[in-house]
């Protein structure tokens, strides 16, 4: 079973295309970081002060853990359109047409992903419009951001391809996301964190992909970017392996 | 090769419940084949087994010469299939409905313009082509996706309850395109239906299938002619004086059952030699035997016009 690429392209640009088409997703999905910028990086940076910063604005220090929200949430409900598909029977037309189930499956990965990455890159263009200082390496922050959202699209076919209806993988959701997001240290450096926590933080995956972003974007992180990157690379192939392999199974 | 389609033993079973028993079908190149019953017979578990979406628990079957267990990507190429309930995506347009699905069957791009807008014009659907699906009522739905079904050329067309919920006028036109495709491109068509009208007005030969078997399987002019043919029954004051009049009949009771040809031209005949030798007549009725009345002889039960299921229905595929 191999990939063709027409039809990895064609799954790829319907994606695209309902996308752009739902209104409400597209302004949800960028106000929402917005409003954390705005809650976090004001009224926290005036109210608190961090150890372990080393001297970079907060500001700067929380622009990458803000623009990886997307980067996170939107590539996690990006499994929604496999179950819809499934649910309005979509999925039904695309596998019986003949074409390989893993040209439609990275189709739908590589989608997700897209979609993702365009909204980490405009939260990333309003920073920098409102001043946010960024390192000469900024244009690396894209090909960084479409594998880390690779990662979590894959994450989330495995979960869409186990539970099957809309309502266990909402559950899953609701438990899942915000654990996996207040733990990365996209809002805290997680140097300052008790040792118990800090371990919670550095099985999280979401974990390196902030440290990598803020490492490309501000020039310092707390993991070195020597550990970070292979272990995002590592993380986004192997769910969309397993992603894949459970999508693919014939029942 | 002479069958288009051939199943070998055929069969499909859930635990304890067989849901295709032994099934052994062979379908002839540009036939109408009707695979008629009531619902929970099997017809769908059939398509989805020649349409490579379910594997058999034994047996197999060939379509358009390819084996369904081990070439299915060769059946898939040579099939079209519209599922009982929409798989449209409603939020994309009918023409990128269209589009999306001749990409997947990999028409090359100057093939895919003509062919999509030839299948809308068929429809009758090109202007509304570029709406959004959402926007459409049940039969316009039902009509493109029988047009997503021929984007591709198929050699066999499945369809799964064409007209399943719809009003009795969309029915009728939808059974005129079918009639149209199978003449004019010379298609096998291979529909499942309760609807005993929808398989006697369409199909060339009628598979009647209840509890996962055929228990009958003929043309619908010889499956009606099993029952007799049409009769006319006459009920008369004098018994004896119409036994004379017509020897051929049959007598029950105060009736006298006619077995006719042709019912236009008999007609007249019989009311003429009744007048001319004064037999009364107070009722006279036609019979003519339907699909429903084989049915009923075949298995002593009727089958159910049921209502459409839920389109919100979960499907388990993939």
């Amino acid at each position: 079973m191999g990939i063709e690429l027409n039809i990895v392209y064609t799954v790829w640009m319907r994606e695209l295309v309902e996308h752009v088409r739902d209104r409400e997703k597209l302004i949800s999905s960028l106000a929402m970081p917005i409003f954390w910028f705005i809650i976090f990086g004001t009224g926290l940076a005036s109210s608190i002060s961090f150890k372990g910063l080393e001297g970079i604005n907060f500001s700067d220090f929380l622009a990458p853990g803000i623009v990886a929200m997307p980067l996170l949430y939107t590539s996690i409900l990006s499994g929604i359109s496999v179950i819809w598909d499934r649910e309005h029977g979509f999925l039904k037309e695309m596998l019986v047409a003949p074409v390989s189930r893993l040209s439609i499956v990275i189709g739908k990965a590589l989608g997700g992903a897209t979609i993702a990455t365009l909204q980490a890159i405009s939260v990333l263009v309003l920073f920098i419009l409102l001043g946010i200082k960024l390192t000469f390496f900024t244009f690396i922050l894209v090909p960084a951001m479409l594998v880390m959202s690779l990662g979590f699209v894959g994450l989330s076919i495995i979960f869409a391809s186990l539970l099957k209806t809309m309502e266990g993988f909402n559950l899953v959701l609701n438990l899942g996301l915000a654990p996996i997001f207040f733990l990365s240290g996209a809002f805290f450096p997680i140097g300052i964190l008790p040792a118990w926590l800090r371990v919670l933080s550095q099985v999280d995956p979401m974990t390196y992909g902030v440290e990598l972003l803020r490492y490309i974007s501000t020039g310092s992180s707390y993991i070195p970017f020597y550990v970070s990157l292979p272990v995002v690379l590592i993380f986004s192939i192997t769910t969309i392996i397993i992603g894949s392999y459970l999508f693919t199974r014939k029942q | 090769m002479e069958f288009i389609i051939e199943t070998l033993n055929l069969t499909k079973k859930y635990g304890e419940l067989t849901a295709v028993d032994n099934l052994n079908i062979q379908v002839r190149e540009g036939e109408v084949f009707g695979l008629l019953g009531p619902n929970g017979a099997g017809k769908t578990t059939i398509l989805s087994m020649l349409s490579t979406m379910l594997n058999p628990t034994s047996g197999t079957a060939t379509v358009n010469c390819y084996d369904i267990l081990k070439e299915p990507a060769g059946v898939r190429k040579s099939i079209g299939v519209v599922f009982q309930e929409s798989v449209l995506d409603e939020r994309l347009t009918g023409r990128e409905n269209l589009d999306i699905h001749a990409r997947l069957y990999k028409l090359p791009k100057g093939i895919r313009k003509v062919r999509i807008n030839e299948v809308l014009e068929l429809v009758e659907l090109k202007d509304r082509a570029n709406d959004l699906v959402k926007t459409y009522s049940g039969g316009m739905k039902r009509r493109l996706e029988i047009a997503r079904g021929l984007v591709h050329y198929p050699k066999v067309l499945f369809l799964d309850e064409p007209t399943l919920g719809l009003d009795p006028q969309t029915r009728e036109h939808v059974w005129a395109y079918i009639r149209e495709l199978a003449q004019k491109e010379k298609m096998t068509v291979i529909l499942t239906t309760h609807y005993m009208e929808e398989a006697d007005s369409l199909c060339n030969r009628i598979a009647i299938i209840d509890y996962g078997k055929i228990i009958a399987l003929d043309t619908p002019e010889n499956l009606k002619n099993t029952l007799g043919g049409s009769s006319i029954i006459l009920q008369v004051f004098d018994i004896e004086k119409a036994k004379m009049l017509f020897p051929n009949a049959r007598i029950s009771r105060d009736k006298v059952i006619l077995p006719v040809k042709r019912i236009e031209t008999d007609i007249g005949r019989i009311f003429r030699t009744a007048i001319k030798n004064q037999l009364q007549i107070y009722e006279t009725r036609i019979h003519t035997p339907s699909l429903n009345d084989v049915f009923i002889f075949l298995t002593g039960r009727e089958i159910r016009e049921e209502k459409p299921e839920s389109n919100n229905k979960k499907v388990n595929g993939g």
